[in-house]
């Protein structure tokens, strides 16, 4: 009697699971399944929810873009390496001085520390819409609109009080006894942060980089002001340049969108257990 | 012991003042980018805001006083942008909740692939956000999409439907897409939390007769308030300043039926040349997030849910 009703549970609990993996996957696998398709057979009706004449053409052409392929495919070549360049080099700088000025507030009292960590945290609130104008006005003046440089330091700004604020929290984590124990055998502030507090802080550092990396990736309004060439552009003003068109080539846009959507996906279940406690923690995804 | 004791405070004072300056020190660099990049524009975006300022480098800008922010609050577009705005917000944060809350609720009572569930909703969060709008403004297609090719197939319209063009299909299409995205980030957050409260309360109050449902409206939620607040806050401050997924889904249209406020801040700024306007718009966004961020510190810093 009782194996039957926690038998029965399980299966109603099983059964309330299905409509929810059908919400998360159906959408993703439509978007897979259109980006395996021929031009030909995306524009049948009703679709074919199974591509007949699968392919990866659409693919194998942003990997090696010829000069027969169209638009699309080399433009998300050359996007989505923009992306990896700018998404990589925002995460390197945010991880090294973010987590020096996280060190310093956590673990360092001195005037306006507490001023200096509540700033922070508000900045890290506000709207990048509310920055751009100024430095668009900068930018153009400095002729730097589709330079790299540009978006990797206004990505700056919403990805360092971030990276601050995950590490400070890390930081607060380890042992004060730890930093102690060294001053006490006469190290210096310095050679405790690189010598005793960084190497036990790997995990910290690797789960803050995986956040500003999703974030710098994830970026579109900042590169949709300061970029208008092909050359400049990065993946997702790439995508939304070629949305809405009818005359490209559909297919290869699922392909780019697909393509686009790995690299954070990887990234975010390879490091699962580390996202939710950082989602709480920097609680604003931008 | 007078002398010795002195030399030592002056042996501390030292050290602090030494301590102060390595804390300068690591904090430059950052400090110096945040300067740059956040701080110096938000106040150029404030003192921007009383001048009439038409885009383009070599045009005059004259002192205009409040008049952008007058103008604006007269002008009805503006406030049917607001309530089209909190509307997103209101729709798309309430259902990512409820649903995030009931999703958080059934992988916490573990059925088979409990496990898998909670990695499968890491993809709709890590899907970037261009390539989310992307894929749905795929499915909606009012000639070829996934949205009206299954409807047909099982039988509920007779024919395809435009269905981003149609004035009140707009928003609810924008919202479900938003909710695909971020209800993710909701469960994944309560989730945690139901999983950190201890079991004891509950089996107490079961004990004393109470249903699962009075233990779990009565107990449970109770408990996750502070997890629940987080997550609406973020939630909240992310809706209101939505951009990304209205460009790539409706470009603000039918009919303005999808114009956000940062959109139209965007248009403002960018397409109709009034940067001064676009300026002050701006910075009531900025308003209304540090309104909501200072609530969030609150909440955050309320010593008896600090634990």
């Amino acid at each position: 009697m009782m194996a039957n009703r926690k038998f029965f549970r399980n299966l109603v609990l099983f059964l309330l699971t299905i409509p929810v993996f059908l919400f998360i996957f159906l959408p993703v696998l439509w978007l897979f399944m259109a980006s395996l398709s021929t031009q030909v057979e995306l524009f049948t009706v009703p679709p074919h929810w199974i591509p007949q004449h699968a392919t990866l053409q659409n693919y194998l052409d942003i990997f090696f873009p010829s000069l027969a392929a169209s638009s699309v495919p080399r433009t998300f070549a050359v996007s989505l390496l923009n992306s990896m360049k700018i998404a990589s080099a925002v995460t390197l700088i945010c991880i090294v001085i973010g987590s020096l000025a996280a060190y310093a507030l956590v673990r360092i009292p001195f005037k306006f520390n507490r001023t200096i960590q509540m700033g922070i945290l508000g900045i890290r609130m506000i709207p990048e819409i509310s920055l751009v104008l100024p430095l668009f006005i900068i930018a153009s003046s400095l002729q730097l609109i589709n330079k790299p440089i540009v978006l990797i330091l206004t990505y700056l700004s919403f990805a360092l009080p971030y990276a601050i604020w995950l590490m400070a929290a890390y930081f607060q984590t380890i042992p004060k006894e730890l930093e102690e124990a060294a001053r006490l055998d006469g190290c210096t502030r310095l050679g405790i942060l690189f010598r005793v507090v960084m190497p036990i802080s790997i995990p910290g550092l690797v789960s803050t980089a995986m956040f500003v990396f999703l974030l710098a990736w994830d970026e579109f309004f900042f590169a949709l002001i300061f970029t208008n060439t092909l050359a400049a552009k990065t993946v997702p003003v790439a995508i939304a340049e070629f949305v809405g068109r009818y005359a490209v080539n559909i297919t290869g846009m699922m392909a780019g969108g697909i393509l686009a959507a790995v690299p954070p996906v990887l990234v975010a279940l390879l490091f699962q257990r580390y996202i939710v406690s950082g989602i709480t923690a920097g609680a604003v995804k931008g | 012991m007078a002398v010795n004791s002195k030399s030592l405070s002056k042996r501390h004072f030292s050290l602090r003042k030494q301590d102060a300056r390595t804390a300068w020190l690591l904090l430059i660099p950052s400090l110096a980018v945040i300067l740059g990049v956040t701080l110096w524009p938000i106040i150029y975006t404030f003192v921007l805001s009383f001048f009439y300022a038409p885009t383009g480098i070599h045009q005059v800008r004259t002192f205009i006083g409040l008049t952008n922010y007058l103008t604006m609050l007269k002008d009805q577009t503006f406030w049917e942008t607001i309530g089209r705005t909190l509307y997103f917000t209101g729709v798309s944060v309430g259902l990512e909740l409820i649903l995030g809350l009931a999703i958080a609720k059934l992988i916490h009572s573990h059925p088979w692939g409990w496990k898998f569930l909670r990695f499968s909703l890491i993809i709709p969060w890590a899907v970037p956000t261009i390539v989310n709008g992307a894929m749905w403004r795929w499915i909606y297609n009012a000639d070829f999409g996934a949205l009206n090719g299954l409807l047909m197939q099982l039988g509920l319209i007779k024919h395809y439907i435009p269905w981003l063009t149609l004035p009140n299909m707009a928003m609810p299409l924008v919202i479900l897409a938003d909710v695909w995205h971020m209800m993710p980030f909701v469960a994944l957050v309560l989730q945690a939390a139901l999983a950190t409260l201890p079991g004891e309360l509950e089996e107490a109050a079961a004990v004393d007769g109470a249903n699962a449902w009075q233990r779990f409206w009565k107990i449970r939620i109770p408990l996750l308030r502070p997890a629940i607040l987080v997550a609406l806050i973020a939630r909240t401050v992310d809706a209101f300043r939505v951009f990304d997924i209205v460009y790539i889904l409706t470009n603000g249209g039918p009919a303005f039926k999808t114009m956000t406020i940062t959109y139209l801040t965007y248009l403002n700024s960018f397409s109709y040349g009034k940067q001064g306007t676009g300026a002050a718009l701006s910075f009531l966004i900025s308003l209304f997030t540090i309104i909501m961020a200072f609530i969030y510190i609150s909440i955050l810093y309320r010593p008896e849910e600090n634990q």
